[in-house]
Order: C-alpha cells, then structure tokens, then sequence
C-alpha cells in the first residue's frame, strides 16, 4: 500500500465514530466603520509603532516624496510596470542612471539585487488596523526578490487601498498569487523578548500614503 | 484484535523527537536547580504575557474570532480526508509534488533524496516544528547534508549545540549575555567586540547568514497553514529570513504535519487576527508568506511538499484527545503556564513542551510510549492555558482523560497490583468505617516522631514520594479532628473541657 493510502486510511479509521463539522459561527467583525481619514489616522499609527516610517501626501507629492527618500541612494530598482508618474522628473538628464528595472522577463540576479540600495513598489492592499501592506506580485509591485533583497522599501499605499480589518482587505485580493503580508520592517523578539527592528528583511521601510 | 486487508490497525504512532527520555518529574527537578535558566524564563514569559493581553484586549470580537477558529478546526478534523484530497488536488494542478510519509523516518528518507536529486549538500531552513519533531538536521547531517537554521533563536540553539526549550523562542532560556559568548565562541569570523545589545546580535546573525541565503539552492521550511481549497500554504515568520529561504533558492521542500489545513481562504482571516496576538502578543507579525505552488518567474521553480502522519492518525482516533490537533502552535500556553515557567521546555523531552505538549506528546506515541505518561502530569491543572488558547483547546480536561487513560494502561499491564492498588485498597478499608480509622488516627504522634524537631516530613516512603518531592508535609497533629471533637463534644457531666489554646500552641 502507498503511504498516501495508508495515511489516508488511517484518518479515516481513526474518524470511524463519524464526528460531525460543526457550523462555522463567523460572528466577528466583517467589517469596519472607518471613513477614508480615520483609516489613513489608524494605518499611520500602526506603522510608527513598528518603527516604520510614514509619509502622507497628495498622489501628485509622490514623484517629490520618493526622490526625497531616494536622495542618499546609489542605486534603486523599481518592477517595469511602476506607476509611470511616481518616478517623475527621477535622475532625469543624469547620464548614469541609478535606475535598474525588474521584470519576470528580465529578472535581475540575486546578487545584482545585492548590490542595489533600495527599491520602489506599489501594493495591492493595506490593512489600518493592524498596520499590514499586502503585496500580490502584481507588475507594480514586482517579484518578490525585489522587495526584499535591498535593504531599503519604499512602498506606496494608495488611499483607497487601505481598508480597515483583515477580513476586508483579504476579500480585496487573490489568495493564490504569490502574497508578501507586511508589517514593519524585519524585526526579532528572540532574544529576551525585546524588539529588534531590522534583521534579514529591508532593515528601512518608507511607506508613502498617497491620497 | 482483528484487522481486514485495506484496513490499517489503528493507532500507528509517531518517532522521532517525541519522547520524554526521563520521568517529567526527574527533569524537572534537575531544570529547577537551574536558578539562570528560571531567571530568564520568568523574565520571557512575563513580558509576552503582557504584550499578549493588551493586544487581546484590543480587539473587541475577540472571543468570537476564538470561537469561529475552534470551530473550524473541528471542522478540518473531521473532514480531514476529503480536504487532504482536494488540497493535493489544488497543489498538485499548480506544479508543487506532494509526498506522503508515515513517520518520521520516511519524511526525512524523503527530503534527502530530494535535496540528493538537486546534487546540493547544503539547504537553509526556516525554523519549523515539524523537521524539529522528525529530527532532520541530525539525519541530514548523516547523508552528508548540512542544514543552516536561519531564525535567529534557532541560530542560537543549532551554535550551542543546545535543544529548543520553547516552540515559538526557541532560546527563550538563554539571556544575551550568554548568546554574545555563544556567537564569539561559535560563529566565525565573530567581531570580538561584540556586545550583548540585542541589536548588535540581531545583526551579527544578519552578517552571518546573508551570504548563505543569496547562495541556497535549497531550502526546507515548514508551513503555518495550509488551504485546501486553493492549494495555498502559508509561513507566518518576523525576521525575514523566512522570505528568503522561501523566495530566493531553486528549490523548496516543505514539511507539514496534516492537521494544518485550513478549508477555505475566508478561514485565513481568522487565523491571521488569532495567531500573532496570541503568539508575539503582536497586532501582526513583520513578514507572512503565502505561495500556490509554483509562479513563473517568481521563486522557487521546484515545489515539493512532504505531508506528515507520524502519530497524528492516532492522536485523532482519541475522540476525547483529537482536539489537541488543532493547535497552531502558538506558544501561549506554555507562556502561562506556571509548571513551565519553572522548569523550562527541556524537562518535557519532546519537540513539543508545556501545555499543549503534556498531551500531544503521548497523545501522538501512545501513553506507554517512554515516559511519556509522566507528561499528562506535568499540570495543576489550573486552567490558564485553556483561557490562552486561540482555539479553545480544553488541554486540563485532555490531561485528566490521558491520566486517566494511564491508569487504564498500567493496570491492564500489570499482573502484581502496584503501589497505588493496594493504598487504594488500604484507603477504602480504612475509610469505609470510623472504627477502623479511629484505630488508625491513634498513630498520629508517630508521625510527629518521624517529623523530627523542626516538625516536618520531607521524604515519604514508596509511591507516596511523589508528593514530598517538591513539598514538604507537616507534621500530624497530635490527635485527630474527629478525637477532638468527640471530647469536645462530651456530654456536660462527663466532660473534663479541654484548654482550646492547648492544640493551637502545637499547631505548626
Ligand atoms: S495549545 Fe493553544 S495556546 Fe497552546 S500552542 Fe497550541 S494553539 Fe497555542
């Protein structure tokens, strides 16, 4: 007998008194009252408190914000379907461009990741509450390597991506890509318990709230 | 007992690391006279209770997000089979392999040959309960595999050559002035100006590691969850390093117990709010992953998932016992619980300790298992793990049933009656008329005799020494309460009245 059987015949001998499955009593909060500031207040908050660090501007500061963030940064890598305006008036005219663009086509290599300072994306959905950014490897947001190779993430959360508690922002996107939840940079408590931000992970994380 | 061809025998128990080697009573006594170890417990276990009891305060569905969780995984156990078809079916659909394996033996047969298949000798490893439980680092190593554990606890653990002593802080027992003098004995290239801020360690570790993970080919992880309807799995980590062992090597080889399944994507968000409240007493972890088999151009290209019986099967054929299936290891139970803020994980002898341990442990072996029907003992039962339980897991009753279920074993081995047989009959005799205990109270200042002059009994005799071994009893008192009160009691006319401060003066 295959182990595949074996095993499954073993759960259904042990299941032999025929247990019934109960109903599912899903009486938590399926939703949240928040309206679009009070979101953007709670998110907010919520990063800070995990040492992140937030901006809010209008759409139109994005471009302005990011170069800001940008400014001490060698190198930066951004997905080749980034919202073409973020990178707006970004090392134009600069001969050598800090620029390097990623793509499943045209993947970069670990180690060239390696060697970039910090990278841009988009994301799919953001939880206020609990101070979560969800990304789904959608074109502006890339592959995965990228958001996590470099040691600096600048992501930018549209407004209207925020919602307020999990299940609401889970309903928003497709279990089955390639999810990345998010929620402050790379931190450990594995010693004594104490809170360590920045350790495997971009140890910097920039989240611009764009209205 | 009968068994049918196509019919497995039920139950076939789990190896591995699964076993307490001593008595829980043995090990702890020894853990106990480690006055460091319990130093830094109680220090780790108080301040992850309080982090843990804001954030559940914080929310105010609280406990209907535990009863919808309970619920599902009650759900999830019995329909086990048909969701472990549909899972492998989603899996399977989206380019991953699935292999079984009934112990622990075969899973760890399995993921060398795929890690051989590779023509790699090294993997990286996010920490995972399951390869703790089948011990593979160790029998990698005998292939001549070398397995880097990435978590930073882990790290810690694997450089001591020490055991984990907690499942969600593996190093919960050690302080950081002990993991500075691990990492400058045992990591090379070690700063030897190391200090022993948590910071500097974190990124000691981070310096240590990086390379290794921009260079695996392989890595094996665990999972947190797995969703049948959709073939998804999930690890919920803090530090990263699991992003990168499961984003960054060619292949990735994961190791599930089959309990961890999850129906549908919906029950996501209840695990999702349940866990990292429970477990780092945070509102949400740094990092969770989820992937559905493979994605083109994004991550590992070879997808293997190893599905583990090893003793699950029988833990859920105990009807009474199964629900300990549910457990999503948490770790809030042994961070309340006062047996294990004494003694540590490492009195429990298995992968799994405190709590949850005591009965999945010989609930996954078998009571007789070693000394494994010492573990259900390891409780005073006060209930606070049960409060703590993300899925309502009633781990008191399940103990009481596993002692129970232990006395059951030993008498049906036992041909002799043992100790506890024949006090019992002893006890019912004496007790089943007053003449008989009213002969037996009259030995009562015999008792002050062995007591000694500081009027305490330290060591009992027999079964009964048990109860001395972390106690001592006081000495008996002079004369019964039932004599007392008898000559208390006298008629008038025959009284002589005692002097009630008399007794009281002797009291200890
Ligand atoms: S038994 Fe409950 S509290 Fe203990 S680790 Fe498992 S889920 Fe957490």
């Amino acid at each position: 007998m295959s182990a595949r059987e074996e095993i499954l015949g073993r759960i259904r001998t042990a299941l032999k008194d025929n247990p019934e499955a109960p109903q599912i009593p899903r009486q938590y909060r399926q939703t949240s009252p928040l309206d679009e500031s009070a979101l953007i207040e709670l998110l907010v908050d919520r990063l800070v408190d995990y040492k992140a660090q937030v901006s809010v501007v209008d759409a139109a500061g994005v471009p302005a914000r990011i170069a800001e963030l940008l400014a001490g940064a060698h190198s930066y890598v951004v997905p080749t379907g980034i919202d073409a305006g973020w990178l707006t008036g970004l090392d134009q005219g600069s001969g050598d461009s800090r620029r390097r663009l990623d793509s499943t086509a045209a993947p970069l290599s670990v180690a060239e990741l390696d060697g970039i300072d910090a990278v841009v994306t988009g994301s799919a959905v953001a939880v206020a509450e609990t101070g979560t950014i969800i990304l789904d490897g959608s074109p502006n947001q890339g592959r995965r390597a990228i958001s996590l190779v470099p040691d600096h993430h600048i992501c930018v959360v549209k407004a209207a991506d925020i919602a307020g508690i999990l299940p609401e922002a889970l309903r928003r996107i497709d279990g089955t890509r390639p999810l990345t939840m998010i929620s402050g940079p790379s931190a450990t408590s594995d010693i004594e318990l104490e809170r360590v931000e920045g350790v495997h992970g971009p140890r910097k994380l920039d989240v611009i709230i764009a209205r | 007992m009968s068994t049918f061809l196509g019919m497995p025998s039920l139950p076939v128990y789990g190896t591995g690391n699964l076993f307490a080697s001593e008595s829980f009573p043995t090990a702890a006594h020894r853990e106990l006279g480690n006055a460091q170890l319990r130093a830094n417990l109680g220090h780790a276990t108080h301040t992850i209770r309080d982090k843990r009891l804001k954030m559940v305060a914080e929310l105010p569905d609280w406990e209907q997000l535990r009863d919808a969780g309970s619920a599902i995984k009650e759900s999830v156990m019995a329909r086990l089979p048909e969701l472990l078809e549909q899972f492998e079916e989603n899996f399977t659909a989206r380019g991953g392999v699935i292999h079984w394996a009934r112990d622990a033996d075969e899973a760890n047969a399995i993921v060398a040959g795929l890690v051989r298949d590779t023509g790699e000798t090294e993997v990286v490893k996010v920490k995972s309960m399951a390869t703790q439980e089948i011990g593979l680092n160790e029998y990698l190593e005998e292939q001549g595999i070398t397995a880097f554990e990435t978590d930073l606890a882990e790290l810690i653990v694997q450089l001591d050559h020490d055991k984990p002593s907690h499942i969600l802080v593996p190093a919960i027992h050690k302080n950081r002035t002990e993991i500075r003098d691990i990492f400058l004995r045992e990591m090379p290239g070690a700063d030897p100006q190391l200090t022993d801020d948590p910071a500097v360690l974190a990124m000691a570790a981070r310096a240590h590691l990086r390379r290794k993970f921009l260079s695996a080919k392989v890595a094996v992880s665990g999972a947190n969850f797995a969703l049948a309807d959709s073939g998804t799995l999930a690890v919920v980590e803090s530090e990263g390093n699991g992003r990168m062992c499961l984003t960054l090597p060619e292949t990735l080889i994961t190791v599930m117990g089959v309990e961890k399944l999850l129906p549908t994507w919906q029950d996501l968000e209840v695990f999702m709010q349940l866990l990292p409240r429970s477990s780092t007493g945070e509102r949400m972890n740094p990092y969770t992953s989820l992937w559905t088999g493979v994605t083109e151009g994004d991550g590992p290209q070879n997808m293997h998932l190893v599905l583990l019986d090893n003793g699950r099967s029988a833990a859920l054929a105990d009807e009474m016992g199964r629900s300990a299936l549910h457990c999503i290891r948490c770790s809030a139970c042994m961070n309340v619980c006062p047996v294990y803020e004494r003694t540590g994980g490492h009195a429990y002898g298995s992968t799994y300790p405190g709590p949850i341990g005591a009965i999945l442990s010989p609930l996954m072996t078998g009571i007789q298992a070693e000394e494994n029907n010492s573990l259900p003992y390891a409780s005073s039962l006060c209930g606070a793990c049960y409060d703590a339980c993300p899925v309502k897991i009633n781990i008191p009753d399940i103990l009481v049933h596993l002692r129970s279920v232990d006395v059951d074993s030993k008498r049906g081995k036992k041909k002799l009656p043992s100790q506890m047989d024949a006090g019992m009959k002893a006890a019912s005799w004496a007790l089943s008329s007053g003449k008989r205990l009213g002969l037996i109270e009259k030995g009562l200042p015999l008792g002050r005799l062995v007591a000694g002059p500081d009027q305490k009994i330290t060591k009992l005799p027999g079964i009964a020494a048990g109860w001395t071994q972390s106690r001592d009893i006081p000495a008996p008192p002079q004369e019964s309460f039932r004599s007392w009160w008898a000559k208390e009691h006298r008629k008038p006319d025959t009284s002589s009245a005692p002097e009630p401060s008399h007794e009281k003066k002797d009291q200890p």
